[in-house]
């Protein structure tokens, strides 16, 4: 009987979204009056054994390690098999999974897997019925929020990545009884079905979506790749990274790793300037923490105006080169020279 | 080749948060005058199987959904989008359902009715509930290796298949051998086809084979749902935006300006 919070490591390296994941574990805790739990599955190694201490010094009563040369791949299918093999032994009544990717697809899997019922994109957590946590989730792109309850006895909970705050880090070392290794059979771990022949990593020359301060993203009212060159020009002059919605992904503007919302990257900038997008609820689902929106669009009834605190209701050809211009100047930076 | 494609009937996703209001009690959206469609990444999923199929040059592809009699209506959708082949389970005697009840169902049917298959094709999640979990469910039920997000397949050496899947910082390529489950995601090479007016009128007189749970070993209390949607509501909105005012296009743009600094983010 415990709350218990599964960690994936392939490379041993700490996850973006561990320690928020230790927040959503401690928060159905104190719901539940469970013990929190954490377990790390991964590549063993000196950076898996940090990641178990900081487990700990984040709430964890007690940490596993279940370390094999097995899990350094992130393969799912032998992450489910350890995972199962795991959730055996532990006997938990919550597993919670953040739902990255890899996540995303170890937790319904699981679930199966071990007749555990799967809850996902859980943002938050409140008393449910029957006396256990009711498990509250965006539904229809985000137009409606949902309570769910699990009907078994164990329950599989992917959590939106860093939906939860951190709780704060306790300092000292663990007891000795406070890390455990688990020895999992080498022979348990399936052979891999999945060979990787391939691997096009967008050479990403400014910040990574997820930790740009300041985020310029365009639509398809951005009408073709020049748009975005505009864009991109913009984002210079901010020192910031270029987004974009699915309608211009799709459109082949913008590689689909730039895509921002539901089913794209969610980020939390300080500015988020959209332009030319009209708002839809599975766009705004990945801005929600952003600290300002800001939008740019040519007609005054578009949806973004109602998520935005700034607007400006006009064609970004009109204005845009203008705004560059003079946000250069206001900020002593040229168009075109790279912005730190 | 055989591919299965699952696809699902929803309200449409795109509806204006304007016109979407839900029924706390019976805790599900009122339909009002909303269209049902067939759900975006499904029929994405769908474009990606029409165009293995034309790299393989053959195969039959089969389009299986869970749903009642309206769910009629995306079946023939992927018969003009040139599907070869429809089934719908009819969800009567299934009670409230779930992901897990409805990939329970999609595997038997796959399973017993719809056997051999090379591979089955889900959208990477539902654009009503937007789970992403019937995916995983059925390549666990069908014991099937998953590559998820796929955007496109093509046929690779010795009855490999070479999936082209987004991650995080780019895209990759991934050998598998069938039978696999892939879960289809967005990209510009796999926009849904367009049918043309004659497959779609032809897609209405084409047949769609009809398969009651008892069928497929499922009736009565053998598949409780393992969640319930407890409470459904529409937050509330709060936001309000100020709208940059001034009488040429020139003072608009220094308001602009003027209130991005004021946001002292800069
Ligand atoms: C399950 C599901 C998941 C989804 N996930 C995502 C997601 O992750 N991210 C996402 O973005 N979408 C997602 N979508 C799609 C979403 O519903 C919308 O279709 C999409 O966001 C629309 O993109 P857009 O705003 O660029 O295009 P449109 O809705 O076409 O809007 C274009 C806007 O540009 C404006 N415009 C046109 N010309 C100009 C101009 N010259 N100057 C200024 N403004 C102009 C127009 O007024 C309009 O408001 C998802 C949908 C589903 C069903």
């Amino acid at each position: 009987m415990s709350v218990l919070a599964v960690v994936v490591a392939p490379q041993g390296r700490s996850p973006s979204g561990w320690a928020e994941l230790m927040g959503a574990a401690s928060t159905v805790a104190r719901l539940t009056g469970e013990p929190v739990e954490a377990l790390v599955a991964g590549a063993d190694g000196p950076s898996l054994e940090a990641l178990a201490r900081d487990l700990w010094r984040r709430g964890a009563d007690r940490v596993w390690r279940l370390a094999s040369d097995g899990l350094t791949e992130p393969d799912p299918d032998r992450y489910v098999a350890a995972l199962a093999w795991a959730a055996g032994r532990l006997e938990p009544t919550t597993l919670l999974i953040n739902g990255d990717p890899l996540g995303a697809q170890l937790g319904p899997r699981l679930a199966m897997r071990i007749g555990a019922a799967s809850v996902t994109e859980v943002v938050d957590v409140r008393p449910g019925e029957q006396g256990r946590p009711g498990w509250v989730r965006p539904m229809y792109g985000g137009k409606a929020m949902a309570v769910v309850g699990s009907r078994q006895a164990r329950t599989v909970v992917n959590v939106r990545p860093r939906a939860f705050a951190a709780p704060a880090a306790r300092s000292g070392e663990p007891p000795a009884d406070a890390l455990v290794s688990l020895e999992l059979d080498a022979g348990a771990l399936p052979a891999p079905r999945l060979r990787v022949l391939e691997r096009r990593t967008a050479a990403s020359d400014g910040v990574r979506l997820e930790d740009a301060r300041i985020i310029v993203s365009g639509g398809r009212g951005m009408g073709g790749p020049e748009g975005f060159q505009v864009l991109q020009q913009l984002a210079e002059v901010l020192g910031g990274a270029v987004g974009a919605s699915r309608a211009a992904v799709d459109a082949g503007w913008v590689p689909g790793h730039l895509q921002i919302g539901q089913t794209g990257k969610m980020v939390a900038p300080d500015l988020y300037l959209a332009v030319g997008i009209s708002g839809a609820s599975q766009h705004l689902a990945g801005i929600s923490g952003a600290r300002h929106v800001v939008a740019i669009n040519k007609d005054p009834e578009a949806p973004i105006f109602r998520a935005a605190e700034i607007g400006l209701a006009e064609d970004w050809r009109k204005v845009l080169p203008s705004l560059i211009e003079r946000l250069a100047q206001a900020l002593g930076r040229a168009p075109g020279s790279r912005a730190s | 080749m055989h591919l299965v494609v699952c696809v699902k009937q929803v309200l449409d996703p795109e509806m204006s948060p304007r016109d979407f209001a839900v029924d706390p009690v019976a805790r599900r959206p009122i339909a009002g005058r909303a269209p049902l469609v067939i759900s975006t990444f499904d029929e994405i999923a769908l474009e990606v199987a029409l165009q293995l199929r034309e790299a393989v040059g053959g195969g039959t592809v089969t389009a299986l959904t869970l749903g009642p009699r309206s769910a009629d209506e995306v079946l023939r959708k992927a018969m003009a989008m040139q599907a070869d082949r429809a089934v719908r389970i009819d969800p009567g005697g299934l009670g409230e359902g779930d992901a897990f009840v409805t990939a329970s169902a999609l595997a038997e049917a796959i399973r017993r009715k719809l056997s051999p298959f090379d591979v089955v094709l889900c959208g990477r999640q539902a654009g009503d509930t937007d789970g992403g979990q019937v995916g995983p469910m059925l390549a666990e039920a069908l014991g099937l290796p998953m590559v998820a997000n796929a955007l496109r397949v093509r046929p690779g050496p010795d009855g490999s298949l070479h999936v082209e899947r987004e991650t995080e910082e780019g895209t990759e390529v991934v050998e598998v051998r069938p039978p696999v489950l892939l879960t289809a995601t967005n990209a510009e090479s796999n926009v849904p086809r367009i049918p043309k007016v004659k497959d779609v009128m032809a897609a209405h007189r084409k047949p769609i084979e009809v398969m009651a749970p008892s069928e497929l070993g499922l009736a009565g209390e053998g598949l409780p749902a393992r969640t319930a949607v407890e409470a459904l509501e529409v937050p509330q909105q709060s936001r309000q935006c100020r709208m940059v005012e001034g009488d040429s296009l020139e003072e608009r743009v220094e308001s602009l300006v003027a209130a991005l600094l004021e946001l002292k983010v800069l």
